[in-house]
């Protein structure tokens, strides 16, 4: 069992700096949760917390339903790969994926088996006799990986092991990390910064932004049920859209909102969330913005710009008293627009968000 | 502009050739006295050019005094002298790159401060202690005070520090004491720093003479560097085989320096980055 529980774990610095403010989280054995926020936002410090390379300063890790506070890295049962692949440059990818079970005192039969069964796993057995410097990054991910599965440890722990990785490699990469976590049913936690590897591998994903946790979910709720507008922000390309707009007033649990243009969208919320004259901001994501005919609950825009992904375009247009432009994405061929042209946007009700002046969804 | 980029590499080269060869030129004239055995070495203008060359001097070296002892002498103290610097150095500069711990920071500070002090400074204090430990008159009296300094801490900690968090935090996890992340990780990944600091201390050791002169009172214990004097008392100053001497003290350590060059220089690279 490798079922990990944070207490209230909280993190400073020698300097006294504080950089993680009482995380509490439950990951459940073979789970394979992704920390996924900014840069600095903590999540790799938690990581190495896990790990026991960096010191808890309060609160309680249980690893396997024991406390692991004060266990050493190696004694905790996990293994751990890193951004930098952290493959001992000296030693042959054989004697890399070996070190910890010599260092356990397996004998030479054992390690061998353990080795050839990760290599086969992650076919790598041909560049066994091979030294890190003479691999490609993708063979140096999978080495370091393999490091990582000869242990057979309760749980794997990944630093942004994909960042280094060109953008074929890394897709290639995502996929086998997938299948792995399907074959060994392993718990796994997975750091990154790329919010389309936290949505494409993690069962559950846990979004972190300066030391704290924004949300916690499947990456199917936060998408569509973002929390705050620092979620709604921060998963999803391109972003949601969120347009400025003043409540003027709540009826029957139906609020009308004035965007900066002035045009007038009504829509349902909690009567006891939202107060008239407050300032809110209205969420959409491009994929559900249409683009059609001028009726209730539209907003008229002129195109700026039109990209072109292939299988979809995405069309930036820009709304009378707004800074940011509104990403709306159309199927290639459909009444294709082009910079300069007039449009109206219909924004279907059922896809909008409300985010309050402190930012927490209402809607 | 191409003529004076011309002129620049002129002058460079021409300021490269003069400290050249004021650096060859001792002992291109050692080597040129070494191999003549005719014309006065005291003329003047002095002849640059050997006269007569043959390798007289040098059997006749080999006739006056027990040279391959002296180099047997020279080998295990610089050998020695080597091995117990680098193991000590890199255990001293480990912790200093790579632990936390109170009081490090003046740890550091007290050793580079015994930079300022000249060796010659020790040799009072480093010959009582001696003498009480009963070492006077050992290889181990001659390389007790050699084994340690601080320009070699210096090297090895910037070394240390160089190696990436990550490989240390690896070792961690796979099971590794500090004792293993030392031994097994981090001193192969130093090895072109550990040659530098190797060769420094080898050049240094072969060429010592004032302190294995005080040291050792038995002429068959004496290292090359204090051996090959004897030269001048056995043929009552024989300049020709005291030149013939010297050179075959030097060689040793120029042939070594040769082949170990490329480390050298791979060390100095990762110095200056």
């Amino acid at each position: 069992m490798a079922q990990i529980k944070l207490t209230n774990i909280v993190k400073h610095f020698d300097d006294g700096n504080a950089v993680i403010h009482g995380i509490d989280l439950d990951i459940a054995d073979g789970e394979f949760v992704v920390f996924v926020g900014p840069s600095g936002c903590g999540k790799s410090t938690l990581l190495r917390m896990i790990a026991g390379l960096e010191t808890i300063t309060s609160g309680e890790l249980c690893i396997g339903g024991q406390r692991a506070n004060d266990i050493a890295p190696a004694q905790r049962g996990l293994a751990m790969v890193f951004q930098s692949y952290a493959l001992y440059p000296h030693m042959s990818v054989y004697e890399n994926m070996a070190f910890s079970l010599k260092l356990a005192g397996l004998k030479a039969e054992a390690i061998d088996a353990a080795v050839q069964q990760a290599a086969a796993v992650l076919q790598i057995t041909h560049l066994l006799k091979r030294k890190p410097k003479d691999l490609s990054g993708g063979q140096r991910q999978r080495v370091a990986i393999g490091r990582a599965i000869v242990r057979k440890p309760q749980v794997f722990l990944f630093d942004e092991p994909l960042s280094n990785l060109d953008a074929g490699l890394r897709v290639q990469m995502r996929l086998e990390l997938s299948r792995l976590h399907q074959e060994l049913g392993t718990t796994m936690i997975y750091v990154t910064h790329d919010q389309v590897e936290a949505m494409t591998l993690g069962q559950r994903i846990v979004v972190f932004n300066g030391g704290r946790i924004e949300q916690v979910g499947t990456p199917l709720e936060l998408y569509e049920r973002p929390a705050n507008l620092f979620v709604a922000g921060f998963l999803g390309a391109p972003k949601m859209n969120l347009l400025a707009a003043r409540v003027v007033s709540v009826t029957d649990s139906l609020a009308e909102l004035h965007l900066s243009d002035g045009s007038v969208v009504h829509l349902p919320v909690p009567t006891a969330t939202i107060q008239p004259l407050a300032t809110v901001k209205l969420g959409i994501r491009a994929e559900h913005i249409a683009i059609g005919p001028a009726g209730p609950d539209t907003v008229r825009a002129v195109v700026s710009v039109v990209e072109f992904l292939g299988d979809c375009c995405l069309v930036y247009v820009r709304m009378d008293g707004m800074a940011e432009l509104i990403a709306v994405k159309q199927a290639v061929g459909q009444g294709m627009l082009k910079a300069g042209d007039l449009c109206t946007l219909q924004l279907p009700i059922e896809h909008c968000h409300v985010f309050d002046s402190n930012g927490r969804s209402v809607r | 502009m191409n003529s004076r980029i011309i002129l620049t590499r002129l002058g460079q080269y021409l300021l490269l050739s003069a400290l050249a060869v004021l650096c060859v030129f001792p002992f291109w004239w050692t080597l040129v006295t070494a191999i003549s055995t005719e014309g006065n070495i005291f003329a003047f203008p002095p002849t640059f050019w050997p006269q007569a060359p043959s390798l007289d001097n040098f059997i006749e070296v080999f006739s006056a005094i027990p040279m391959w002892l002296f180099y047997r002498n020279s080998l295990i103290i610089t050998l020695s002298t080597v091995f117990w610097k680098l193991l000590i150095c890199s255990l001293a500069a480990y912790p200093l790159a790579r632990m936390k711990f109170t009081g490090s920071k003046l740890v550091f500070g007290v050793i580079i401060a015994t930079m300022v002090l000249p060796s010659e400074v020790n040799f009072l204090t480093n010959f009582i202690t001696l003498t009480r430990l009963g070492l006077v008159n050992t290889y181990t009296g001659v390389i007790l005070p050699n084994v340690v300094n601080a320009v070699s801490i210096l090297l090895l900690k910037q070394a240390f520090e160089e190696v990436p968090q990550d490989l240390i935090d690896a070792a961690r996890v796979d099971g590794a004491s500090e004792w293993i992340i030392f031994w097994k990780v981090l001193l192969p990944l130093i090895t072109p720093w550990l040659a530098t600091v190797g060769i420094l201390s080898a050049v240094e050791a072969w060429n010592e003479y004032i302190w294995p002169s005080i040291v050792l009172s038995k002429p068959e214990s004496f290292p090359l560097s204090a051996g090959v004097l004897y030269l001048r008392g056995t043929f009552g100053s024989s300049t020709r085989v005291v030149a013939a001497g010297t050179i075959l003290t030097i060689v040793p350590v120029l042939i070594a320096f040769l082949f170990t060059q490329r480390f050298f220089m791979r060390g100095m690279d990762g110095a200056v980055k």
